[in-house]
């Protein structure tokens, strides 16, 4: 038995993160944007006790370019918004955490904490959200409200050099902090009822945020009383310093994309390092999880030839900011509890085929894991905080006064 | 004979509702929207209603606490719902001021998918700076563009949802076509809005979703007629309610609309009783709920726009006239409207010529219920409005979260149905279906 069980999230998106999974015999691909294809993935996903799924989206249609649009019609483009397609799965499930993608960048951070405050409401404390950044100009001319240079491959040194990035970065740790002020705004014991006097709320309870930021300022308090988790779960997928510094100040859960286990190690070292030097010490240690897209099969052989033939399909070899395992259920595992020991507290798995891929993750994986002793065998918390051991948060407020 | 559309409105953040009743629920918990609208969807009704708010209301510099304080994201909690009902339609207001087309576009577009067909936007506007501190861009609208600009917002979301036709999404692999290449391509190059690319949304299955307007200025008014589906209006009584339905119905040729592609739907309260005189009792407790003395103190004020304080909420209104001047004490919603000096002196003459103390004149002069009496006499009443075209139908407003429908589905709805002017069954599965409106598939 393995000493701590490791936390596995599934994120979903679209038909499968292979480019022609949609094409695959295995897929729905009209079904898409329907509530039951949504549905019928998150209740296999709980089918399987994993910790969450996540949703991921873009305020774009999907390109294979770094931004623009690409005019292809051979692939999956078009979706629908994560954090709705979260909500009407919440009462449909129980226990499984929701996290759907939401950007920081033209999203008002007003409106964020209040939709997943929401979430949190519909699904009873199973809310988190994946904080994404859009720097891509092709989203900004949705909103006509920034300018915003076109990203190239060639030109994204000059941008880094000129601060766009890691102002962009600045105004998502922004984002990032009001959101959990507004969560916080309302103290839990804010609703009092009190007849005698009148009052529904004890109005010292609830707090002006005040937040001043370098480009925004928000007053608050949230109109969204606080959230049964009090803070939902804040997460975010990063690959290199800045976003590390993005995650460590302000997330609950960092995604990293190594290509092994050495890979896993330095990273988990450098995330590690730089938590000590920006993450507030009182605040929980934050959870690292690998991101690995996963073509499993029975057999190894039959795992590849999947693989093959998908890229034959899309005409092109697939590849990935994440690494792509090809293989059976056990030797994911196998893997899996290789790179854990790099200091990783669980992976978010990339379905390649839906619904293909998750099924052989609950009903291949899950009970390879077990045999090793290293996942649950019932869900042990109603919360997805409880599910990856953190406590609800007091409101920062608390028993302050205005 | 027309039929009566009917529509829910979940308990908002007034005085109307009575959170001190011990009947009073969570008006947060997602099982109070739940039961409210599986409730509603059991009446048979046409949709669901949120209303909204973007800030806390304050009142002389701080929160009002006096009311039911916090609601969620409307189209959040609408989503969730679409998964617990199957038929009913579900409408959320949602301020065009703090969005953003495409987001808002998407959004909507979203749930009309997730529920089937169901989704519907009360379209409102604001231009208070107030508000704005809640949000990165701020107040900053002249209150005179405010119907200009929602007109463009409303027109470039619609150009949004028309940017995937109805073939566009094809998902047929022999073809290795999943959506055709021109599909959600858009430019909008207007006064409010300049935007451009491609949207991310798939032709939802009402095309369109409901748009609702609740604006009554001339503004407001001729807003509804070039654009919405519904009107949410503030004329519950019989005769200035056929005025306000004919004026409207009469702007719609001018825009190449039939009198029944809008329909007219005043916000209405009730009492209901065994007997006409028991449902008066009711009507009056509950009044005597909505008006606690703290309340009755805080309405006054709301008209005298003073500290009011220290008065004694049984004693006898104020003798000093009210403040007349521009800056308001209220702060997050519209202030009264009518001449404050014409009304004080109205509301003086009642109180001495019925003997009555401030918080009777309040709950004389407020908010009395629309429909008061037995089953019988409400479902003849509602029928007779809606006959008499001083309405097409009603957004019911119920004192109590989430209790407040009972009654009326298991009393009134049977009655109704036994007229003929309410559906035994849907007939229809989308919201725009169940109004008779055209679609736009």
């Amino acid at each position: 038995m393995s000493a701590v069980p490791l936390h596995l999230a599934v994120a979903l998106d679209g038909a499968g993160w292979h480019p022609a999974a949609w094409r695959d015999p295995a897929a729905s691909p009209k079904a898409l944007f329907t509530a039951a294809y949504w549905a019928q993935l998150v209740a296999e996903a709980e089918h399987g006790l994993l910790d969450f799924v996540t949703i991921e989206d873009s305020l774009a249609l999907q390109t294979t370019l770094l931004d623009g649009h690409d005019g292809r019609a051979d692939q999956v483009r078009g979706r629908l918004d994560a954090v709705l397609v979260a909500s009407t799965i919440a009462p449909l499930t129980s226990r499984i955490g929701l996290v759907p993608t939401a950007t920081t960048t033209h999203t008002e951070p007003f409106h964020v904490a209040s939709s997943i405050a929401t979430l949190d409401y519909v699904s009873t404390g199973r809310a988190g959200w994946r904080a994404q950044i859009s720097g891509r100009r092709t989203e900004a001319a949705h909103f006509g409200r920034r300018e915003v240079p076109e990203l190239r491959p060639e030109n994204l040194g000059d941008l880094d050099k000129a601060g766009v990035v890691r102002e962009l970065f600045a105004d998502a740790a922004d984002a990032v902090e009001v959101v959990r002020r507004l969560w916080d705004s309302w103290e839990d014991d804010a609703v009092i009822r009190d007849v005698a006097t009148g009052r529904f709320v004890d109005r010292d309870r609830l707090h002006y945020v005040d937040f001043e930021g370098t480009s925004f300022t928000v007053k608050g308090p949230s109109i969204v009383p606080r959230p049964p988790q009090g803070q939902p779960l804040v997460t975010a997928l990063a690959h290199s310093r800045l976003p590390y510094e993005f995650a460590a100040r302000g997330a609950d859960v960092v995604y990293i994309t190594p290509h092994d286990s050495e890979q896993a190690r330095a990273i988990v070292r450098e995330v590690r390092e730089i938590s000590g030097q920006v993450r507030d010490p009182a605040a929980e240690e934050l959870r690292i999880f690998a991101d690995l897209v996963v073509l499993l099969d029975d057999d190894a052989k039959g795992a590849r030839e999947r693989r093959a033939r998908l890229d034959e399909i899309d005409g092109a070899t697939y590849t990935s900011d994440a690494a792509i395992f090809t293989g059976t259920p056990g030797e994911l595992a196998d893997l899996l509890l290789e790179w854990r020991a790099a200091g990783l507290q669980g992976f978010r798995l990339r379905p390649a085929v839906l619904p293909t891929d998750l099924t052989a993750i609950t009903r291949g994986l899950v009970p390879e894991l077990r045999g090793r002793g290293a996942f649950r065998r019932a869900y042990q918390a109603g919360t997805l905080r409880g599910h990856l051991h953190l406590p609800r948060p007091a409101s920062r407020y608390a028993g302050s006064r205005r | 004979m027309k039929q009566v559309i009917l529509a829910a409105h979940f308990p908002g953040v007034n005085n109307h509702t009575v959170w001190s009743d011990p009947a009073s629920g969570s008006q947060i918990d997602f099982a109070s929207f739940v039961h409210l609208a599986r409730t509603a969807e059991r009446g048979r009704f046409d949709f669901f209603f949120l209303a909204d708010g973007q800030r806390l209301r304050e009142q002389r510099g701080r929160i009002h606490d006096l009311d039911v304080v916090g609601r969620p994201d409307s189209l959040t909690v609408l989503s969730g719902l679409a998964a617990v009902t199957d038929h009913l339609g579900l409408a959320g207001t949602v301020n065009a001021t703090f969005n953003e087309p495409y987001e808002l576009a998407r959004r909507l577009a979203t749930l009309d998918h997730l529920s089937g067909g169901r989704a519907g936007w009360n379209v409102v506007t604001s231009s208070d700076a107030f508000t704005g501190e809640n949000f990165r861009r701020g107040g900053f609208l002249e209150h005179s563009q405010r119907y200009e600009r929602a007109e463009e917002f409303v027109r470039t979301v619609r150009e949004l949802w028309d940017s995937w036709a109805t073939g566009d999404l094809v998902a047929d692999p022999a073809t290795a076509t999943f959506a055709r290449r021109e599909a959600g391509k858009f430019a909008h190059r207007g006064t409010h809005f300049d935007i451009g690319g491609h949207f991310t949304v798939p032709r939802s299955p009402q095309g369109r979703p409901l748009t609702i307007q609740a604006g009554d200025s001339e503004g407001g008014r001729a807003f509804a007629a070039a654009t919405a589906d519904a009107v949410f209006s503030r004329h519950s009584r019989l005769e200035e309610g056929k005025v306000f339905y004919r004026d409207v119905k009469s702007r719609l040729a001018a825009h190449g609309r039939s009198p029944d592609s809008l329909k007219i739907l005043p916000g209405v309260t009730f009492a209901l009783g065994d007997t006409d005189a028991e449902a008066q009792e009711n009507a009056d407790h509950i009044r005597r709920q909505q008006v606690s003395p703290q309340t009755a103190i805080l309405l006054l004020e709301q008209l005298w726009n003073r500290d009011l304080s220290a008065y004694d909420p049984e004693g006898p209104l104020p003798e000093i006239d009210p403040d007349v001047s521009e800056d308001s004490i209220i702060k997050g919603r519209t202030r009264m409207s009518r001449d404050p000096l014409e009304t004080a002196a109205e509301w003086r003459a009642l109180a001495e010529s019925k003997r009555l103390g401030i918080r009777d004149l309040i709950i004389e002069v407020t908010g009395r219920q629309s429909f008061i009496g037995s089953p019988s006499r409400v479902a003849e009443e509602i029928n007779e409005f809606v006959q008499g075209d001083a309405a097409d139908g009603f957004i019911l407003v119920p004192h109590l979260t989430p209790g407040g429908l009972d009654d009326f589905v298991d009393r009134v709805v049977p009655l109704l149905q036994e007229r003929g002017v309410l559906r035994a069954e849907y007939e229809t599965t989308t919201l725009r279906g169940h109004l008779g409106l055209e679609e736009h598939r």
